[in-house]
């Protein structure tokens, strides 16, 4: 790790909008809270979003419950971990049925428009539980939050996907599904698309619906018609949504775990987001062991040194094989993070390491918050100094 | 058997374990991977698994399975008119429904896992298979995914969808046939969420939830007073013998806490809880799941 590698503050300096992005497990929301909380100290108004049924967002950061609007965390609460927040720092969790709701109020000409779509069955159903629309709708707030203009630093923690690049497909999926002209026009109910598209396409309509029912066409049919007033302002926010993903004041974070699935799942990643042309602020690696550097060979015979100083031969056996075992996991982390830095061509992989304690509070988050925050070097010390 | 759990908890390794332990019992086991994303592959060093049958060892066989590839077998079984299908597969509208409509994906899979589980196969000249293990996708979306075909016969309402959808939902409900297994870390949060998706794996979807098996439970090595005295060894040294100490005192440290967890995740499950270990290995290959797989008894 070279020492001009920048800091996490470094990267974000000038940033509106830090997306942190991963597959599931790697501690996605812990690092998001403590990134946010790191900038609230440094003076900035923060907001930092989840979508989180499991609450993890909340119970970090010590609140007893969030919701689709934001609150605000007590600074006290860091004080007392000996973090000083300067700035102010909030959390929300969205509730994506709810912000879905809201954007067809928005989006809707006129109150029966609305209603038409907020009752269809199909709508009710995308709207919920439904992949994609999860994702969809934390773009979407986090477009209404910038738009608003009323913090300095929003940050997101995207929702758990299978699989990171979900995040990035599902929101293209939705609004082409939403904006399904081309199946509309196929689909009028009274069944003139025959006149329209010709005959090959009402026989293949005509064998669907023997497949799949005529009711669920009807729906569909039902869902689009209701969708059409709609259609060009859902274009137009969906560039606009875009635009600010792809904004040089927006930065990706990639998050990852040290193991060889995450790592190669966030290299994907990564290239996704490159030939996408969205902004790569840096990389995460949560989790590492870190290696202790003087030893391997340093010491020949440590269970005999150790037998010694512990006057227990056959503790001193299990200390060194336990040493041994956390050497190996050391060096495979790494192995990964090295073949990760050459892929990412990073110059600055932040290596949080395995902390002995579980992080699942504010003293956790808190020390998590000190690794991201510090220099390359200062990591190195602080992990080296932890007993 | 439906393994599911939240991100990066090893649900692959626990599946292929699973899967591994019913072969070694000799029944005839299927392993399905469902996220495309190929993890199953990485257990099984030089195989590729794709969406057909590979046999991987004796009795062990696995799958891949690929939504687009699943609908396509569905419309081959439904349509036995081969011109009509390769309309279907034409037109421009079929295609554009197959890939947008929500949850499609979802319930293609599932259709597919459950035409793998049927005595009389659907598929042309297919063996049936003793054990079915699905390695399904993370917490969130595993209770979406398990609903998705009470979603489907909801919104069909009648028609050949509806009855359909309702064969699937009530094969995941099945109690006496399918079970659910979660998987959990014994961590605090992850011990919540399992509890929690239990609470919604029962209540909400309906399924029979069998087993939390708790991974990556480290070994207790050493003693209060052991890591007394490597508490004054960390101090007192240096070199390799503090780095020794310390690594075992880590060890000593988290193998506490997830004593605690485990006792926590014991009173919060309704289902019996199990314990795998942490495996001490650089890459969980398939010896890894071999192993774990001999703890599975």
């Amino acid at each position: 790790m070279s020492p001009k590698s920048p800091t996490l503050a470094d990267v974000l300096d000038g940033k509106q909008v830090v997306i942190c992005a991963g597959s599931g497990g790697v501690g996605k929301t812990t690092t998001s809270a403590a990134i946010a909380a790191g900038l609230a100290a440094r003076g900035l108004k923060v907001c930092v979003l989840t979508i989180d049924p499991a609450k993890r967002l909340a119970d970090s950061l010590g609140l007893e419950e969030l919701g689709n609007d934001a609150r605000r965390v007590d600074p006290k609460l860091f004080e007392a971990q000996g973090v000083e927040i300067k700035g102010e720092l909030w959390a929300m969790m969205l509730d994506p049925k709810q912000t879905f709701d809201e954007l067809i109020a928005r989006q809707a000409p006129d109150e029966e428009s609305r209603d038409r779509v907020l009752q269809n069955p199909i709508y009710q159903q995308i709207s919920g539980a439904l992949a994609g629309s999860q994702e969809y709708m934390a773009m979407e707030k986090l477009f209404e939050l910038h738009t608003e203009g009323d913090y300095d630093m929003l940050v997101l923690d995207t929702p758990p996907s299978r699989n990171a690049l979900d995040f990035l497909e599902a929101p293209r999926r939705l609004t082409q599904f939403i904006e399904g002209k081309s199946l509309k026009v196929f689909m009028k109910p009274t069944g003139f698309a025959a006149k329209v598209a010709g005959r090959g396409a009402t026989v293949a309509l005509s064998v669907m619906k023997r497949i799949v029912g005529f009711d669920l066409i009807a729906d569909l049919a039902e869902f689009f018609n209701a969708f059409s007033g709609m259609v060009d302002g859902f274009q137009a926010r969906a560039k606009r949504v875009n635009k600010l993903l792809a904004a040089p004041t927006t930065c990706f974070l990639v998050v990852c775990g040290p193991q060889g699935e995450p790592i190669d799942e966030a290299v994907y990643f990564h290239r996704k987001l490159v030939e996408a042309k969205l902004p790569f602020g840096g990389v995460i690696v949560n989790k590492v062991h870190y290696p202790a550097e003087q030893l391997r060979g340093d010491d020949e015979d440590l269970p005999g040194t150790l037998a010694e100083k512990l006057g227990d031969e056959d503790l001193a056996q299990r200390v060194a094989a336990n040493f041994a075992d956390y050497q190996a996991l050391a060096e495979r982390d790494a192995r990964n993070i090295e073949h990760l830095a050459r892929e990412m061509r990073a110059t600055g992989v932040i290596r949080v390491p395995y902390l002995d304690e579980d992080v699942h509070d504010l003293a956790g988050l808190a020390q998590i918050n000190r690794y991201l925050f510090a220099t390359g070097e200062e990591r190195v010390a602080m992990a080296a100094g932890r007993a | 058997m439906i393994v599911t759990g939240k991100g990066g908890v090893g649900k692959t390794t626990v599946s292929v374990a699973l899967g591994m332990r019913a072969a070694a019992e000799g029944k005839r086991t299927i392993v399905c991977e469902v996220s495309a994303q190929e993890n199953a592959s990485r257990m099984f060093e030089h195989t590729t698994v794709g969406f057909h049958e590979v046999e991987l060892e004796e009795n062990l066989w696995a799958i891949s399975i690929d939504p687009d590839e699943s609908m396509r077998e569905y419309v081959l079984l439904q349509l036995k008119v081969r011109a009509m299908r390769d309309m279907l597969f034409r037109s421009r509208i079929f295609n554009y429904l197959a890939a947008a409509t929500p949850g499609l994906k979802e319930l293609v899979t599932i259709g597919k896992i459950w035409e793998l589980a049927q005595l009389d196969r659907k598929v042309k000249s297919a063996r049936k298979y003793d054990t079915v293990i699905v390695d399904a996708p993370a917490t969130g979306h595993g209770v979406g995914f398990l609903q998705t075909p009470r979603t489907f016969a909801n919104i069909a309402r009648v028609g050949p969808i509806h009855s359909q959808a309702k064969t699937l939902d009530n094969f995941i409900t099945d109690h006496d046939n399918t079970g659910v297994a979660i998987v959990a870390l014994p961590e605090e949060m992850p011990v919540n969420e399992s509890a929690a998706l239990e609470h919604d794996l029962v209540e909400e979807v309906g399924v029979a939830v069998d087993r939390v098996y708790l991974n990556g439970l480290y070994p207790e090595r050493f003693s209060k007073e052991e890591a007394e005295k490597l508490t004054a060894l960390a101090a007192a040294d240096d070199g390799a013998a503090k780095a020794a100490a310390r690594a075992a005192l880590s060890e000593f440290g988290r193998a506490r806490s997830q004593r605690a967890q485990l006792a926590r995740l014991r009173r919060r499950a309704q289902a019996p809880v199990k314990t795998l270990p942490f495996l001490f290995e650089p890459d969980l290959g398939p010896e890894a799941a071999r192993r774990l797989s001999k703890r599975l008894a």
